[in-house]
């Protein structure tokens, strides 16, 4: 008797995991700043079309465009473009050119912690900042305290933007600490006085947005300014496909890119894709 | 009796008996079989893993275009990484010119296991020699059941236990620069390997024979001589074996090192600054790493450095151990 539980909960679990597995799933994997995002939109999605099975994991914009190439996934979430080496590989693997489609657009924002005398930097100092050559706040008119970097592994598209967008490609501060996700960032950030991070604008909560300089004039990540393009580190968040989309996946974007979808975009944090 | 026997006993045919006899006879080396099956496929599981973790790191030294951005210079020695800046030793696979120096890692994980050893030697002897030696037994069921249940706690729990108190704790406590580094990540894989060191080390004290201690305790040694001069160096090939245990643990051990070490690739031997280890480097890498790449390679050959480690360090100790009992052996009672 005791064995009846185990039995029926094993039993369970294959027909669940039979269940995902069937043809009707769609397998959703990457950037672990859109992970909240397309979870919102697969959860009302999902409501309108019972019959259509969505899962969205992270781990990253790298991690998702390496499982698309291994077709261990349907749909890459990037937040970054493609390098020419993952293009290549796609293009080997199916024979086409693969589908990048952009979906919402984010701004990538500077925090530090609350108590923070700095409200702003141009984007040179955050640039000289986050290659390591300032280490110390007094350099900036802060405190006499040392800098603590928090930046994002390797995966992440995020930090392959600031990378890009910001450092020429060169490499983050050898004494940077990268951590596994964007909400790591933010809570290692909002406990520790001296640290300064990055993220999506959407995740923002217990930290202080730095706000950037441009042309002498300090732009907040408001919405507004994201929108206009007014604040510099704004990009596109985007869905990657291995072939171009067809049936529910086709069905998902159309509907993702509606007023509706991009309307649920707004309400994640994100900005809507002009 | 055997008079007593009734005589359709006694008459019974024997064929059954033979034939149950060769049947458990026949059982029996079924068994034998299956067991020997069971112990072999360990082995064969072990070795086939060490094939498979070698076989996939071998493109590193193979194949042209990986050894190229990965030769062992790039492994082992300096290289530039920026204008103006001296040569280093750094970790960055991905960067647009890779950095693949092994000595940040190698570096990271000694630090973070020699933190950990360091808490947790001593706490985990003591507390075996106070258990086995001086504790009620009563009290001693209670503890060791105690520190048992600490080995369940899953690692994963311990890492965010690090990253959420322990870190803030031993900052204020010590004014660092940086919250997450070695030590908070070494204090909080010593909770993980207390346990091991423990309970191993309580059986060693315990397999002691009690003529040792009565022998000392008649010639007037205390009870506290008795057990740190006769019963602890006795014991010590199995104290030995526990801190092996404990060590392998620790250099294998990811989630904490994860979560709580700041991660951050640099060589230096500085206990509070941020630190990497070999383990934490392949986890946290191994979800972008497309199969057959260069970076995959190097995250296998980091699991064959880890896997290699780890067997030298239970081979030198095996020899030791054996040493030391032989010596024993051959020393005049």
């Amino acid at each position: 008797m005791t064995a009846r539980p185990p039995v029926r909960a094993l039993a369970a679990a294959l027909a669940v995991l039979s269940a995902t597995a069937s043809a009707g799933t769609l397998t959703i994997k990457g950037s672990d700043t859109m992970v909240t995002l397309v979870q919102r939109w697969a959860r009302t999605f999902r409501e309108q079309n019972p019959d259509v099975r969505i899962q969205v994991t992270g781990g990253g914009s790298g991690t998702g465009l390496a499982a698309l190439v291994e077709g261990s996934t349907d749909l890459a979430m990037s937040s970054r473009p493609l390098a020419p080496v993952e293009v290549e590989r796609l293009t080997a693997k199916t024979g086409h050119a693969p589908a990048v489609i952009s979906v919402a657009r984010d701004g990538v924002t500077f925090f530090v912690h609350p108590s923070n005398p700095i409200t702003s930097m141009t984007p040179g100092r955050l640039a000289s900042v986050l290659l390591g050559d300032v280490a110390r706040w007094s350099e900036l008119g802060g405190p006499d305290r040392r800098i603590i970097l928090y930046t994002r592994e390797t995966t992440s598209g995020t930090s392959e933007y600031v990378r890009a967008s910001l450092l020429s490609h060169q490499d983050f501060a050898p004494l940077s600490q990268p951590l596994p996700g964007t909400g790591a960032v933010v809570n290692a950030v909002s406990r520790e006085p001296f640290a300064l991070g990055f993220g999506g604008a959407a995740f923002a909560k217990g930290v202080r947005p730095l706000a950037v300089e441009v042309d002498g004039q300090a732009v907040a990540p408001t919405p507004d300014a994201v929108r206009s393009g007014r604040y510099p580190f704004t990009r596109a968040v985007t869905f990657v496909f291995a072939r171009p989309p067809s049936g529910d996946a086709r069905r998902f974007v159309e509907w993702v890119l509606s007023d509706e979808g991009q309307a649920l975009a707004v309400a994640a944090g994100f900005f809507p894709v002009t | 009796m055997p008079g007593a026997l009734h005589p359709a006993v006694v008459s019974r045919p024997t064929p059954p008996v033979e034939g149950a006899r060769r049947r458990s006879a026949h059982w029996d080396k079924v068994v034998e079989g299956l067991v020997t099956v069971a112990g072999g496929a360990g082995l064969v599981l072990l070795v086939l893993m060490m094939i498979f973790v070698v076989r996939e790191a071998l493109p590193l030294f193979l194949d042209p275009t990986q050894r190229e951005h990965a030769s062992l210079a790039k492994l082992l020695l300096p290289q530039p990484w920026r204008v103006g800046h001296p040569e280093a030793l750094l970790w960055n696979p991905t960067s647009q010119v890779p950095k693949v120096s092994l000595w940040p890692l190698a570096v990271g994980t000694l630090k973070v296991t020699f933190v950990a050893l360091v808490v947790a030697a001593p706490l985990g002897i003591v507390a075996a020699l106070f258990t086995s030696e001086f504790a009620a037994p009563r009290l001693r069921v209670w503890l060791k059941s105690g520190v048992e249940l600490l080995a369940g706690i899953p690692s994963v729990v311990l890492g965010a236990f690090a990253l959420m108190t322990l870190a803030t704790v031993l900052q204020t406590a010590f004014g660092l620069d940086f919250r997450l580094n070695a030590l908070v990540a070494g204090v909080a894989m010593s909770l993980a390997i207390v346990p091991v060191i423990y309970t191993l080390t309580d059986d060693a004290l315990r397999a002691v024979p009690p003529t040792y201690r009565e022998a000392s305790l008649a010639l007037g040694a205390t009870r506290w001589e008795t057990a740190v001069r006769v019963v602890l160096p006795a014991a010590s090939p199995g104290v030995l074996g526990a801190l092996v245990l404990g060590v392998g643990r620790a250099v294998g051990e990811t989630m904490i090192v994860l979560m709580a070490s700041g991660n951050a690739a640099v060589g230096s031997v500085n206990l509070a600054e941020p630190t990497r280890t070999l383990s934490a480097t392949i986890a946290a890498e191994m979800g972008e790493a497309v199969s057959g790449s260069m970076h995959a390679s190097l995250l296998f050959l980091l699991g064959a450095l880890l896997f290699g480690f780890n067997l030298l360090l239970n081979l030198t100790a095996g020899a030791w151990v054996r040493a030391r009992l032989h010596r024993r052996e051959r020393e005049p009672a």
